[in-house]
């Protein structure tokens, strides 16, 4: 298994499913979104509105299983010192905030019709909430340390410590009395109507891969960061 | 013992304590993370008449009754109920049957004064021709029949 942990053969398969990744996502956001914001079926109660769920639902599940991605490669780094580990990790974070940001937002849009408020303190919000400024935390952090390997030990930590939050955020609807609706994908199956389903699980398919092309993209840009940090540091030894 | 291998239990077993440590915490501070309390719950607790507090429960059948700007209804968890009196917009949802949540105190004569009033919507997502269709064949089972198992057994409220 150790055998991945060495960047150039990681890189090896990360550039050959670059190409697959792209090309599925593209397609599955080129019929999932004209099916889910134009031709799927209105909500008997919630109309027109429930279109964001197609947006939101995907993106809440992409920010909760980035940061699952992070607080492994953490680990990982953290107990075997793979680089590559910490890099994925450092890779993921800016597109796990980015998802996160867009299931705060969306939900905010649908709350307010639906609801009666753009937001409520109650624990599934608050918990999304938390697991928003755990991504910004992270990157900040990695960055502030005058000593870089230092800065990734730290960052490493907050991502471990912070992977407390994800079965909270899972579990809020169903431990405690939420505003939140429960979740649509349960012991008992799906809640949603299969005309609804299928836009939503073409959309978390398109999500999927899109994440998995872009940390192909921004992985290719941290290995190149750190082997010029390596290649300064060796000059500056030399001189 | 290596170094790796000492520092794999290091991470497994901060893991575990921290783990342990957030779950004793979260059941210590239950009160104050639920949302709302249902008619039950509130009937169980001592409440000052000024404390603001929020309770949900289902908009009970027949039991709205708008005068003026004034709406008084009663929410219900099927075992025990409250009456809500609001003066406001009432969301879009509210409707009879429907989840809500209302924020407010509870007034001196047992009526509960909302100052807002949040429609809760359920986990269910359908055209209206397939919640039509059901209604006919009798297969409709409103919010209320998923809501109320979701009152008694708070566990399982996932579906």
């Amino acid at each position: 298994m150790h055998k991945f942990a060495n960047p150039t053969f990681f890189m090896k398969i990360a550039n050959g499913i670059f190409p697959w990744a792209t090309g599925i996502s593209i397609l599955c956001f080129a019929v999932g979104l004209p099916l889910a914001l134009i031709i799927s079926p209105p909500d008997y109660q919630q109309g027109d509105t429930v279109r964001i769920m197609y947006v939101h639902v995907p993106a809440a599940w992409m920010g909760l299983m980035v940061y699952g991605v992070m607080a492994a490669s953490s680990a990982v780094f953290l107990i075997w010192r793979h680089t590559i580990a910490h890099l994925v990790a450092r890779a993921s974070a800016p597109i796990g905030a980015v998802f996160t940001a867009l299931c705060l937002v969306t939900g905010m849009l649908w709350g307010e019709p639906m609801w009666g408020t753009w937001w409520v303190w109650d624990a599934r919000l608050t918990s999304m909430l938390i697991l928003f400024f755990l991504y910004l935390g992270y990157i900040a952090l990695g960055d502030s340390f005058e000593d870089q390997e230092r800065g990734d030990k730290a960052a490493a930590l907050l991502a471990l410590v912070g992977s407390v939050n994800l079965p909270i955020v899972h579990f809020s609807v169903e431990w405690w009395n939420t505003l939140h609706q429960p979740a649509i994908f349960g012991l008992k199956g799906f809640s949603v109507n299969a005309a609804m389903l299928q836009p939503l699980l073409l959309m978390v398919a398109a999500f999927q891969f899109y994440y998995i092309a872009v940390l192909v993209i921004r992985l290719r840009a941290e290995l190149l960061s750190a082997k010029i940090r390596t290649a300064r540091f060796n000059l500056a030894a030399a001189e | 013992m290596t170094r790796k291998r000492r520092r794999l239990y290091f991470v497994g077993l901060g893991l575990l304590g921290l783990f342990s440590a957030t779950a004793l915490m979260l059941t210590a501070v239950e009160d104050n993370i639920v949302f709302f309390f249902s008619p039950t719950e509130l009937k169980a607790r001592t409440v000052a008449p000024e404390q603001r507090m929020r309770v949900g429960g289902l908009v009970e059948e027949g039991s709205v009754n708008k005068s003026g700007g004034t709406v008084r209804f009663t929410v219900t968890d099927t075992v025990e109920s409250l009456t809500i009196q609001y003066n406001g917009i009432l969301p879009d949802l509210f409707r009879e049957g429907q989840g809500i949540v209302a924020e407010g105190r509870m007034g001196r004569d047992g009526v509960f004064l909302a100052n807002d009033v949040l429609a809760k919507h359920d986990e269910t997502y359908m055209p209206p021709e397939v919640a039509d269709a059901l209604k006919k064949s009798g297969n409709w089972h409103p919010e209320g029949a998923t809501a109320q198992a979701a009152e008694a057994k708070p566990a399982t409220t996932s579906n």
